[in-house]
């Protein structure tokens, strides 16, 4: 079991992750499951597939104040298409070109294959991803 | 303002969730937001009592759209759509918030935090369901007949089932004969009769059943229409050598039990082209057709070498555990030993995994003086042909501290596993999805273990993951369940979250038909010119399609555009800065 959240809730990045119903979701589940701890600011949104993602739905999501946005992929494991995980990736990929546009950095959308049984490496995923986040905030903040 | 009339149910799940989240704080803060007309806390939502009162309040307050925070909708998704449907509301303006999974149970060091989160996760659920229009299921007629195909021990279980619950059936088999793999082996544990017996009695079965037509030397080659009523082209090749037959027979469900391949060592992989190496299949083709003491080629074998894991758990490749193969080459060894007490058997071995009651087998080996050697995982067993004709088989033994251990053997088995059979042809027919590891990938190995994402198209036995002809024939009675819910009424009601097209903004460019695998985007014309237009029956509601519209002009039903834009706004509201 990894250790405890200390946080009073008060901070850490916001972290939208974008999780499929029947792969990724289940390994977040499974996360919680097992008592396994991660920010609370990370909160989830389910869709059938990772490549249903709208590019604009990120840039959607930055528009309104979240740090990070992380998709949590099908990839090969995916039950419809069998070349979900380049298909993400062109989202993640288009999703990066417009916050480009719209000022945002494009290192804020991360994407990794997660599978059902992907209880760890979630956890691992969120707790790197808020360390990079919270160090572009501080970046952005110091430039400010 | 809403008009809507959303009540919103937040469970303590025992206290599950109720020592980390607040949840009457989450209750008051949601209390006001727009369309909720009623919010309470519940201490088990799933209850019989609360699932009551929940109708009641549905029936006197007028709801129309319901959210309930509590688990997993893994779990709870479907009792709260029943309680939805019984209280006359339309089950998809039901939302299931995760509260538990996804909160409590992920953030027990910062209750604030936790709290925080779920006022934002059941904002989010309030403004998916406030987006949300009631939806129909979709119907379909369905044919009550299915096909199954293969004809081994899954399928011919399958068969007789689905025969059993009154349900016409073709069954086709690739080769002349039924009964796959099991058809060529000895003696099996727990019940010790040989697979060739039980083959000839599932056999028996079949042909007693005049609902069952048998196709054998015949394959599936075509297929059309959706889920309820399939039409199955077969080609039928004729014995004598003749032009094979065209067959078309029409089904409502289909079972796919097409089985594995056996791993084939490469040319010196363990020493394999050297005389007397040889796989677990041959090995076990050996001692089912040796009576008394075992010989090979003539000789004697006294010792026997077993190296296990082969090619399987390995990198670049069937990285998979086969599970069958260690209870397998067990129970060859008590096989040998039946007919030569004093045989030496030596077993070199990554990990034995003999689990359940094969755990019986294993330790009968041991007492009939089995030796079990643990080899270390980076350092395998090397075999080369010694000076006087026996096999030399070199390891280290892990238990002792890495000590180098040779031993001389008559006989080198090595322990393969089993592969994906290679059905390209069939996979492209069906659109069936592939795991990693090459098999036939389910939904979900726990929650929906035979069904794919091809409505209507089952797996069973080992084409989807490596089993023992037990857990085979489990899989396929489980496919004759789900069958039989599809098949057995006469009509069936598919999900209607699928992808729409909105009309009035396609500009029928065809992006989507492109991204679309199973064909469900079609080019039709109306009053207006050309429009894309997605048939309900054959999405598979993936969204696949929608990200490739350049126009944004589709819409996945369940999770629309609106109701994910409202559901990001809410998310943040909860004051989490």
């Amino acid at each position: 079991m990894s250790g405890q959240e200390t946080s009073t809730g008060e901070g850490g990045p916001r972290i939208l992750v974008f999780s499929t119903q029947n792969i990724s979701d289940p390994g977040i589940d499974l996360a919680g499951s097992r008592h396994l701890h991660y920010p609370a600011t990370v909160s989830t949104i389910t869709l059938p597939c990772s490549s249903a993602i709208k590019p604009d739905w990120i840039v959607h999501a930055f528009d309104r104040g979240f740090d990070g946005v992380f998709i949590a992929a099908d990839g090969d494991e995916c039950a419809y298409l069998p070349d979900c995980s380049a298909r993400t990736a062109r989202i993640a990929a288009e999703a990066q070109e417009r916050m480009k546009a719209a000022g945002y950095q494009p290192e804020r959308v991360k994407m990794a294959a997660l599978c059902s049984v992907c209880a760890e490496p979630f956890v691992a995923h969120m707790r790197e991803f808020a360390e990079l986040l919270a160090r572009l905030n501080a970046a952005g903040a110091e430039a400010a | 303002m809403s008009e809507r009339r959303i009540g919103v149910y937040i469970c303590h799940c025992g206290g599950n969730i109720s020592d980390y989240v607040d949840v009457a704080e989450v209750r008051d803060a949601v209390a006001d937001e727009p369309g909720v007309v009623h919010a309470e806390t519940t201490m088990f939502a799933c209850s019989d009592g609360a699932q009551h009162d929940m109708i009641q309040k549905i029936q006197d307050e007028h709801l129309d759209g319901l959210v309930v925070a509590s688990c997993s909708p893994k779990l709870h998704l479907f009792t709260f759509r029943g309680v939805s449907k019984r209280a006359g509301l339309n089950p998809y303006q039901y939302t299931q918030v995760n509260i538990r999974e996804q909160d409590s149970w992920a953030h027990g060091g910062d209750p604030v935090g936790a709290t925080r989160k779920a006022i934002g996760l059941v904002r989010a659920g309030i403004a998916k369901t406030g987006a949300s229009v009631p939806l129909d299921p979709i119907g379909v007629d369905t044919t009550a007949r299915a096909l199954v195909v293969g004809g081994g021990i899954a399928g011919l279980r399958a068969a007789i089932g689905l025969a059993d619950l009154g349900l016409g059936v073709a069954l086709v088999e690739r080769e002349a004969q039924l009964g796959g793999w099991v058809a060529r082996f000895g003696p099996m544990f727990p019940h010790e009769r040989s697979g060739h017996d039980l083959i000839e009695d599932l056999v028996a079965e079949v042909r007693k059943r005049s609902s069952i037509t048998v196709f054998t030397r015949a394959e599936l080659v075509g297929k059309s229409g959706s889920f309820g009523n399939y039409s199955a082209e077969l080609r039928v090749t004729s014995p004598d050598g003749g032009e094979p037959e065209t067959v078309r027979t029409e089904v409502g469900a289909i079972v796919i039990a097409t089985g594995f391949d056996t791993y084939q060592p490469e040319a010196g992989e363990y020493g394999y082209g050297i005389e007397g190496v040889l796989t677990l299949a041959e090995f076990k083709a050996l001692v089912d057709t040796t009576p008394g003491p075992l010989h090979y080629k003539d000789r004697p074998v006294r010792t026997i070498a077993y190296i296990y894991c082969v090619g399987n758990r390995q990198e670049g490749g069937n990285a998979y555990c086969s599970k069958y193969c260690c209870s397998a080459a067990v129970h060859e060894s008590i096989q040998v030993s039946d007919h030569d007490v004093s045989a030496r058997q030596y077993h070199l071995y990554r990990d034995i995994r003999t689990y359940g009651r094969y755990e019986l087998m294993y330790e009968e080996s041991r007492k009939r003086g089995s030796v079990y050697m643990k080899f270390p995982d980076d350092t395998p067993p090397s075999v080369e042909r010694g000076k006087d004709g026996k096999l030399l088989v070199t390891t280290v033994d892990a238990l002792t501290g890495g000590e180098r251990v040779s031993l001389e053997a008559d006989l080198v088995v090595l322990v393969t596993g089993m592969v994906p059979r290679q059905n390209s042809s069939l996979t492209d027919l069906l659109k069936l999805p592939l795991g990693s590891d090459g098999f036939y990938n389910e939904i979900h190995p726990k929650l929906r273990p035979v069904e794919t994402v091809v409505d209507g198209v089952m797996i069973a036995g080992a084409c989807q993951g490596p089993k023992t002809s037990s857990e085979s024939v489990a899989s396929g009675l489980a496919a004759v369940t789900q069958c039989g819910g599809m098949l057995m009424r006469g009509t069936a009601e598919l999900d209607p979250l699928v992808a729409t097209v909105n009309a009035e903004a396609c500009t029928a460019c065809g992006e989507c038909e492109e991204a679309c695998p199973y064909g469900a985007i079609h080019r039709v014309t109306n009053g207006e010119g050309e429009v894309m237009t997605i048939d309900a029956t054959a999405c598979k509601g993936c969204g696949g399609c929608a990200p490739y519209c350049p126009e944004d002009a589709i819409d996945l039903l369940g999770n629309t555009d609106e109701q994910i834009r409202g559901m990001i706004d809410n998310l943040l509201e909860a004051g989490v800065a």
